[in-house]
């Protein structure tokens, strides 16, 4: 596989890949506390997407069961594509963590700026210096 | 009773000086009470192993397996002709060292005294069960565990030099043991899977010389108690421990133990045909030989009289080295010797120091002008006890050093005849280091005698140490005398 | 029987933790605790008895069979685990810390002990469940209620370090959640045994070779491998002290494992020791972690951030272990996950009693303590010895085995930098002891008031330092049970 063709083939990973690092980015540059919250979430969004982008079926539709009483694909004469709907399931979960991190994470800030005076990390580091 | 619970009878005695020590010098308060207990305990803890000595020389070797540790690793004893007599040198002398003790800490006005004293009889117990140590694992776990017990009474005085020398004296001994030692026995367990003592050794005949040589460097260094050069100076720094500690511990049991291991290495681990075939011993005799002339010169430098004991030690030491290095019946035999008669010589030569610093608050050689003359039991147990270390007949240690000559000739060396010449030049340096010790208190003009010359002219009334102090250090010179008498029963146990 | 009270193992304390929220009685609450681990460490020990010589309980959960459903499957390795897990906890919830972490009001009390049944259900969840997925949940549970835990200490920077952690342990989390999805895209399932037959890991198949960097570094930050340690030190020296010996003992366990399957069970060591020959770089970084981190160690100020870098110099010793791959280094690095946990653990309760009377653990402020605590003192000596690697001690086990391991595979020279390092431990353990028992207090800082530990806390403590003397003389339980597992884990299988 050559790198066009990896590039035109995977381009949905290649722009995950982006967005992650943009995440990663902010998390590590950023010294304002609340931004490194944004740059997780936008981390963990791109992992999110990620196993979304996974779970796609070229031509497939949501796997949404048509009339009710037909169980399952492939019954009655009618075949119908559906995407993968595991990974979706499974994103339901990661996003339930994804915002008790969010949540925890916003806590601690709050009690930082309480205790610090400060949301930027860099201020928060050079108190420390100072009051030992 | 068994010869399997005299075993585990003459190992758990100590530790039940220790708590005893620690109820009625702690608890109860009752130090008196503590300080007769400790000889009594010891005085038991002695028969008991007398008692292994009847089947040791019926040619019964007692065991005691107490458990598994590790797959093929036991906590285990067995009682041998060496480690039984190291094992008797060491409880024996402990009985003399509690009295000792007892006197001098008395005597010295020490601090913490019970602590001092369950320590030392931990120390006893963790040199029994280096004695009796049936494998390499049990060997390592009680020489560690002497290694930290001891630590305690180095630092005893707790001041800062105090702790610099604790610190040099866990360092180098750790550092010996752990990175040379441990992975010595590491490497004899991948070697052949098996780390018990067997006569005849366990190393495979195919082993390579290379091998052979390496491994025995890593044991006898790694055996930092040996005190082998360049790993020597731990033992001048734990010279700042109260004296009874210097004596027992640093001149009998915790060296001892060291060159104990050696012995017992060169024995039961490698056997001593595999070294005698390998030109490896010629390392480990050179190393002794150089460790034996360099302490021994650095010795007549010290002014510090303890600090001159300990370098002649360490130069003691290396005889026995040597001895285990020739790996000849003769040189073994001659090893075992020294380490009763060094044990029975050094001992009192401590005790007569600790003496002399009771009396009088002088530790330095340069300052017993005229002393003998009123302290003369303490100096006539010195000068006997020098003799010993010297080995000038009749003293014990006369044997020691005349089966090493022969053991000497006995290797199959181009150049046996640089040993011998090793060995008689040490002596003489001996005479160098001790003489001077008695020769200053009996003939020079004491100090005080001139100017300030009192009513009484020169006949000084005596001023010795304390009687516990003053008795066992004659019988403890008596018993380098008496050594010399009984030297042929000791070949009789130690050829097996 | 046996398969029913499996599951229980982690719904107990994942139940018990919102009874706690409902009662609301601190009292209650930490008895009501203390009794869901004992069970808990019954139920641990009960499964360990029952897989020993090679037995396996499964459970389907739902009553879904795998692949489809998710299996909780317990085997030797897991057993061993859980009873690791289950017996820290129960030895830290027995500590009496006299009015739990001081951040938290007397009222808010029960949400203390909620939080910490969650973060152990997470943890027995993960050393549990046969699903991947599942995995990363329990994962990010346990992780979550840490977060929480940590940023409860004292000192204000305690929360500082907890957000540090978080975001750390999101990434780590995250880079796992990515591992897992990879890994699904090549098999089709998220059962583990699953994967594991159907991968066919090779260097050309970029994908999997991602999966597994992925999973490495992601498990590597949550067991904070050298260089991804830094959030550590701060996260243990800040917590409550009781969550530190926590952590300490149980936490890093868990990702060990977490680490150990997924290089055995799902990549397999020929693909990952082999072909990919990750100990070239797992090798020098876990040597680097035992002489870099004992280093730092060496020059702290504070006991319990000396403690801390020491534990990322024993994961060192861990991952060591593991880089050997085989079984006498891979059964030493697994015992040592117990032998540490011991140590650490009892030296962290050991500072819990020292900060209780004391008030601080700095160096200056433990001058002289040897002889009004004597018998805390005594604890801390076995522990640091322990740690040294004497012989009688567990220490000693976990060294004999990696460096038998490590001559085993003929790395000569590891096996001398092991022992070495070892040295570095006895100073730092050395630098503390005398401080303790040779130096004067300071005129300024006077201990005459500082009298011993409670018994509430020094039972448990030394509950620990016996274990620490007794486990290194009876190794059946601790070596025996790790080999078994070593032995599971090089054939492929939990």
């Amino acid at each position: 596989m050559n790198l066009p063709e990896a590039l035109s083939g995977l381009w949905a990973y290649w722009l995950l890949i982006a967005l992650m690092m943009v995440g990663l980015y902010i998390v590590i540059a950023r010294d304002n506390l609340i931004k490194k919250v944004m740059g997780l979430n936008i981390f963990q969004a791109a992992a999110i997407l990620f196993y979304v982008t996974m779970a796609k079926v070229e031509g497939g539709t949501a796997p949404i069961v048509p009339g009710g009483a037909d169980h399952g694909a492939g019954h009655g004469g009618h075949d119908v594509l559906y995407s993968n709907p595991l990974p979706h399931v499974l994103m339901l979960t990661a996003i339930v963590v994804g915002v008790a991190t969010t949540a925890l994470a916003l806590a601690l800030a709050v009690r930082i700026h309480g205790d610090y005076g400060t949301s930027e990390e860099d201020e928060a580091v050079a108190y420390d210096m100072g009051h030992g | 009773m068994s010869s399997e619970t005299t075993i585990l009878v003459a190992l758990l005695l100590p530790v039940l000086a220790a708590v005893s020590c620690l109820l009625l010098g702690g608890g109860l308060g009752r130090p008196n009470l503590r300080d007769i207990a400790t000889p009594l305990i010891g005085a038991c803890t002695f028969a008991a192993v007398w008692r292994l000595a009847g089947d040791v020389l019926a040619g019964g070797r007692p065991e005691l397996v107490l458990f598994e540790v590790l797959p093929g690793v036991e906590l285990a004893f067995q009682v041998e002709p060496l480690g039984l007599l190291y094992g008797l040198v060491a409880s024996g002398l402990w009985i003399v060292t509690s009295i000792y003790a007892a006197g001098y800490m008395r005597g010295h006005h020490e601090h913490n005294q019970t602590r001092f004293f369950t320590f030392f009889a931990l120390s006893i117990f963790a040199a029994l069960g280096i004695a009796f140590a049936s494998n390499l694992f049990t060997l390592f776990l009680f020489y560690e565990a002497l290694t930290l017990l001891t630590f305690p009474l180095v630092t005893h005085h707790g001041t800062d030099e105090a702790r610099r020398a604790g610190r040099v004296y866990l360092g180098i001994l750790l550092f010996t043991s752990i990175s040379f030692l441990l992975f010595a026995i590491l490497f004899t367990w991948r070697l052949t899977g098996t780390i018990e003592f067997t006569p005849g050794g366990i190393l495979g005949a195919d082993t390579s010389s290379g091998m052979v040589t390496v491994l025995l460097l890593l044991y006898a260094f790694g055996a930092g108690k040996a005190a082998l050069m360049p790993f020597h100076r731990w033992l001048p720094n734990a010279m700042v421990a109260p004296t009874p500690v210097s004596a027992l511990l640093h001149a009998v049991a915790v060296v001892k133990a060291g060159v104990f291991a050696i012995l017992k290495i060169v024995i039961y681990v490698f056997g001593l045909d595999l070294l005698a075939g390998s030109n490896a011993s010629l390392s480990l005799m050179t190393i002794a030989s150089f460790t034996m002339l360099m302490a021994a010169v650095i010795a007549i430098r010290q002014d510090n009289l303890k600090a001159r004991l300990a370098y002649s030690t360490i130069s003691q030491l290396a005889y026995i080295v040597l001895g285990a290095a020739m790996a000849t019946a003769t040189g073994v035999l001659a090893g075992g010797m020294q380490i009763a008669m060094h044990a029975a010589g050094k001992i009192t030569l401590f005790f007569c120091a600790g003496a002399i610093l009771v009396a009088t608050h002088k530790k330095k050689v340069s300052e017993l002008d005229g002393l003998g003359r009123t302290m003369p039991w303490t100096f006539a147990a010195f000068f006997l006890a020098s003799l010993s270390i010297i080995g000038i007949p009749p003293l014990g240690g006369s044997w020691a050093k005349w089966y090493l000559m022969v053991g000497a000739l006995e290797t199959g060396f181009a150049w046996q005849a640089a040993f011998l010449g090793v060995l008689m030049l040490s002596s003489l340096l001996a005479v160098f280091y001790l003489m001077p010790v008695v020769v200053r208190g009996f003939f020079a003009a004491s100090p005080s005698a001139g100017p300030s010359g009192s009513a009484g002219g020169d006949r000084k009334p005596l001023a010795e140490a304390p009687f516990l102090c003053v008795a066992p250090l004659v019988l403890t010179a008596l018993l380098s005398l008496a050594l010399f008498f009984v030297a042929g029963d000791l070949v009789t146990l130690l050829n097996f | 029987m046996i398969e029913k009270i499996l599951v229980l193992e982690v719904v107990l304390p994942l139940l018990a933790a919102p009874v706690c929220v409902l009662v609301r009685h601190p009292r209650f609450c930490r008895l009501f605790s203390l009794g869901v681990v004992a069970a808990c460490f019954a139920i641990a020990v009960a499964l360990l008895v029952e897989v020993r010589g090679g037995g396996v309980i499964s459970y389907e959960l739902g009553g879904w069979p795998p692949p489809l459903g998710i299996e909780y499957r317990v085997s030797t390795v897991n057993a061993y685990l859980l009873a690791l897990v289950t017996s820290m906890a129960l030895v830290v919830f027995s500590f009496d810390s006299r009015g739990g972490p001081p951040r938290v009001p007397e009222e808010r009390r029960h949400l203390y002990y909620a939080v910490f049944l969650l973060c152990i259900s997470g943890l027995l969840g993960i050393a549990i469940t046969g699903d991947a997925f599942n995995i990363f949940v329990f994962l990010e549970i346990s992780s979550l209620s840490s977060y929480i835990l940590v940023s409860l200490g004292g000192h204000r920077r305690a929360v500082m370090s907890a957000f540090y952690y978080l975001v750390m342990g999101t990434i780590g989390g995250v880079f796992f959640m990515l591992g897992v999805g990879l890994l699904y895209q090549a098999t089709g399932t998220l059962n583990l045994r699953d994967i594991a037959a159907r991968l066919e890991p090779s260097l050309d198949d970029r994908g999997t070779v991602l999966a597994l960097a992925l999973l490495v570094v992601g498990i590597s930050i949550k067991l904070a491998v050298f260089p991804l340690h830094h959030w550590l030190p701060n996260a243990y020296s800040f917590a409550p002290p009781k969550v530190s010996a926590f952590l300490a003992a149980t936490a890093t366990k868990v990702s060990f494992y977490l680490l150990a399957m997924v290089l055995f069970t799902i990549f397999g060591a020929p693909f990952v020791f082999e072909e990919l020959r990750l100990q070239a770089v797992l090798l020098p970084l876990s040597i680097l972690a035992m002489f870099l981190a004992s280093g730092a160690a060496i020059f702290q100020t504070d006991l319990r951030r000396l403690l801390a870098y020491s534990s990322v110099a024993q994961i060192g010793y861990m991952t060591l272990g593991l880089s050997t791959a085989n079984a006498t280094g891979l059964a030493g690095g697994l015992v040592h996950l117990f032998n540490h946990a011991v140590m650490k653990g009892g030296l962290f309760l050991v500072v819990a009693c020292l900060l209780y009377r004391v008030g601080s653990v700095h160096i200056d402020a433990l001058a002289g303590i040897g002889r009004r605590m004597p018998l805390t003192s005594a604890a801390l000596v076995i522990g640091g010895l322990s740690l040294i690697g004497v012989p009688g001690t567990v220490g000693f086990v976990s060294k004999w085995y990696l460096v038998s391991g490590v001559l085993e595979r003929g790395w000569t020279a590891a096996a001398v930098l092991i022992l070495l390092s070892s040295l570095l431990a006895l100073v730092y353990v050395g630098k503390v002891v005398e401080v303790l028992y040779f130096r004067k207090p300071a005129e300024t800082q006077p201990i005459d008031h500082v009298r011993e530990a409670p018994l509430g806390m020094l039972a448990p403590a030394w509950v620990l330092a016996a274990a620490a003397v007794f486990f290194g003389l009876t190794t059946d339980w601790t070596y025996g049970v790790a080999r078994e597992a070593a032995e599971l884990l090089l054939a492929g299988g939990i």
